[in-house]
């Protein structure tokens, strides 16, 4: 998941949508989020390279919407609704996420056992 | 051995020593007396069975004769032999050697070579300007304000000369050293080779010839009293300017209870640097006090003890049986000390445990004591008040001065300092005078409680106790390098003192090497490091 910069960034990703669940006048996913390119990356506990800036998902509530999505603790948020997650600063994540006008976020997230899944599976056959 | 034995005259050093050989080991135990000498409270005792018969046949030379009979066949020799002498006789002579006649002639010869010298050097300038007056005044050609802008300043560079020759050299001195000061002799051979050989000139040059240049006279004056004003620079540098740079790092450990310091000193002579390190030894070491030792002595001596080597065989054999070399002896005492250690090892010993319980147990008692001490002489001080001013009534009491007033409060605390004193083996520092007029000084000086107690609580540096009690008066410097040598990485000096000596190690200064680092002001600036979490 680390980067080289001005090359592409390619991962293997899952596709999640989440049905936001209104709670009184508040939209909420129940998740949340960490990281972002004014934070301190090394603090995070969920990346593998510590200089990774991107938007990781520290919390879930367990019954909530993204849970009942799929969504893990420790993924990698790369896009939200084809908007990039990968560049962004904390509080720009936080409003894609919340946008009072959307029902529904569809997020690209990527983790670790994904890259793993992918590689056991193409390693199995020999290279044509 | 029932018998007291005291011998101090003889050392027998067989070819192997026994595990524990300590001759002439002192002990201060007062019931330990000699009755026949009571001057003395001191006894050598020795505490290693000796295996031969003392004056019996050692005729082989490093080999033993084994008995077991040896108590019976020993002979103690007391004082009253003819051929031994007790360790007050030993005092006694070093006592008379310092006063010989030796000593003292020595200090005057170089006291009258001073004073000769200097009044050498102090006359000559002025017999170059008075000679030519007394043997040819006619022919001399008068010099006007030249001369006497000449005579003016060399009288002044002479007094100076006279002052610092006096402040240097002829200052009366504090200290005996063993050994002549180098630095002293040379500059004396100096400043003789120098005269002479301007008397030489002047001779040779003005006498014989006659000159009647008597500014040119004047000026070989002065140019003589110049040159000595530059030597007696050379001597400031060479005896006081030089050792002030700190150049080697001594550490200084006292051999009885290891209690270690470390001095910065210059580039010294061995002997000036004993001297620093003796003046420092005054200020900084706790006093010496003997009786904190007894207890490891008393665990080495159960130590040892508790384990005794007995040889069955009762000769030597002759042909060495068995063994690494072919030295019998030796090798049996190799076995010995293994067969020693190996059962100390063995042995379960508990001693460790009774020193934990015992150290734990004094620190209890010693705790207990100072608190009743503190308690004491704190109640004891509110019994004292300063009277304010003359006038105040004296229906307060009767007025006293500082020390009857210190005699008054100091019974009810002396028990408990007492037992404190006691306690902290330190009884024999403090007299109940000295008490008393520490009592009375403090009282003065209007200082609280504690810092009465504070000279008694820590055992101080051996100058605040009074001479009797230092137990540090002759130091005797042992040193493998000459000691008017230069100090050097890794010199080991000895500083003997009757009970106890200093061991210094000296060690370089390194050479230290800074660089610099230039930090701009508007170079510090700072970013938050943030880890925010927010829920969605």
């Amino acid at each position: 998941m680390s980067y080289i910069p001005g090359q592409p960034v390619t991962a293997v990703v899952q596709r999640i949508e989440i049905c936001k669940l209104r709670q009184g006048e508040h939209l909420i996913l129940g998740f949340s989020i960490g990281g972002g390119i004014d934070q301190d990356p090394g603090q995070n506990p969920y990346s593998e390279d510590k200089s990774d800036k991107g938007i990781y998902v520290t919390r879930i509530t367990p019954k909530g919407p993204a849970g009942v999505a799929g969504l893990k603790t420790g993924d990698k948020i790369m896009q939200v609704n084809g908007w990039d997650m990968t560049m962004v600063t904390h509080d720009q994540a936080r409003k894609r996420l919340t946008k009072k006008n959307e029902d529904v976020v569809r997020l690209l997230v990527t983790r670790r056992s994904l890259e793993d899944a992918v590689k056991h599976s193409m390693s199995g056959y020999p290279k044509q | 051995m029932d018998t007291e034995s005291t011998y101090s005259g003889y050392s027998y050093y067989s070819g192997r020593s026994r595990g524990s050989h300590r001759h002439g080991e002192r002990s201060r135990d007062r019931h330990k007396s000699r009755s026949k000498d009571s001057r003395s409270e001191k006894s050598v005792t020795i505490n290693a069975p000796p295996s031969e018969p003392l004056l019996g046949d050692s005729t082989n030379g490093g080999e033993e004769v084994q008995d077991d009979n040896w108590g019976e066949t020993t002979t103690a020799v007391t004082g009253t032999s003819e051929h031994s002498l007790s360790q007050e006789d030993i005092v006694q002579i070093t006592k008379d050697l310092e006063e010989s006649v030796g000593l003292d002639c020595r200090r005057y010869f170089t006291l009258t070579l001073a004073v000769v010298l200097g009044l050498l050097v102090f006359l000559t300038p002025l017999a170059f300007l008075v000679l030519p007056h007394l043997l040819w005044p006619e022919k001399l050609q008068s010099c006007g304000t030249a001369c006497e802008g000449l005579f003016i300043s060399v009288a002044f560079k002479q007094l100076i000369l006279l002052l610092a020759v006096w402040a240097l050299f002829f200052r009366p001195p504090r200290t005996g050293l063993p050994r002549v000061f180098v630095f002293r002799a040379l500059l004396a051979v100096l400043v003789l080779l120098f005269v002479v050989s301007y008397w030489l000139f002047y001779s040779i040059r003005i006498l014989d010839s006659q000159d009647e240049n008597y500014q040119g006279i004047v000026q070989y004056a002065v140019s003589l009293v110049d040159a000595l004003l530059f030597i007696h620079y050379l001597a400031i540098v060479l005896l006081e300017l030089r050792q002030l740079q700190p150049c080697f790092s001594v550490c200084v450990t006292r051999s009885t209870d290891g209690e270690t310091r470390h001095y910065n000193l210059g580039q010294l002579s061995i002997q000036r640097a004993a001297l620093a390190i003796l003046k420092n030894y005054y200020r900084d070491f706790s006093i010496h006090n003997p009786a904190l030792l007894t207890a490891s002595k008393t665990r080495a001596a159960k130590h040892l003890a508790g384990l005794k080597v007995y040889n069955v065989d009762s000769e030597l054999p002759a042909a060495p049986a068995d063994g690494p070399g072919n030295n019998a002896p030796a090798s049996l005492a190799h076995s010995q000390s293994r067969a020693m250690i190996a059962v100390a090892a063995r042995h379960r010993d508990t001693s460790h445990n009774a020193l934990y319980y015992e150290e734990a147990e004094h620190e209890r008692r010693v705790r207990k004591r100072k608190a009743r001490l503190v308690v004491a002489v704190e109640e004891a001080f509110t019994h004292i008040k300063r009277m304010q001013e003359e006038g105040q009534k004296k229906s307060q009491g009767d007025v006293m001065d500082h020390r009857e007033a210190a005699q008054a409060i100091f019974p009810s605390m002396a028990r408990a300092l007492q037992k404190y004193l006691r306690t902290t083996k330190q009884q024999h520092c403090h007299s109940m005078e000295s008490i008393q007029q520490h009592l009375a000084f403090c009282i003065t000086n209007n200082m609280t409680p504690k810092a009465f107690l504070e000279s008694y609580l820590t055992p101080g540096p051996t100058l605040q106790y009074s001479r009797d009690c230092w137990l540090a008066r002759q130091w005797t410097l042992t040193s493998e390098a000459s000691v008017t040598s230069g100090l050097k990485h890794g010199t080991v000096l000895l500083l003997k003192c009757l009970d106890f000596s200093l061991v210094v190690t000296t060690k370089r200064i390194p050479y230290i090497q800074i660089s610099e680092e230039y930090v701009d002001p508007k170079s510090h600036k700072f970013v938050l490091r943030q880890q925010s979490e927010t829920s969605v």
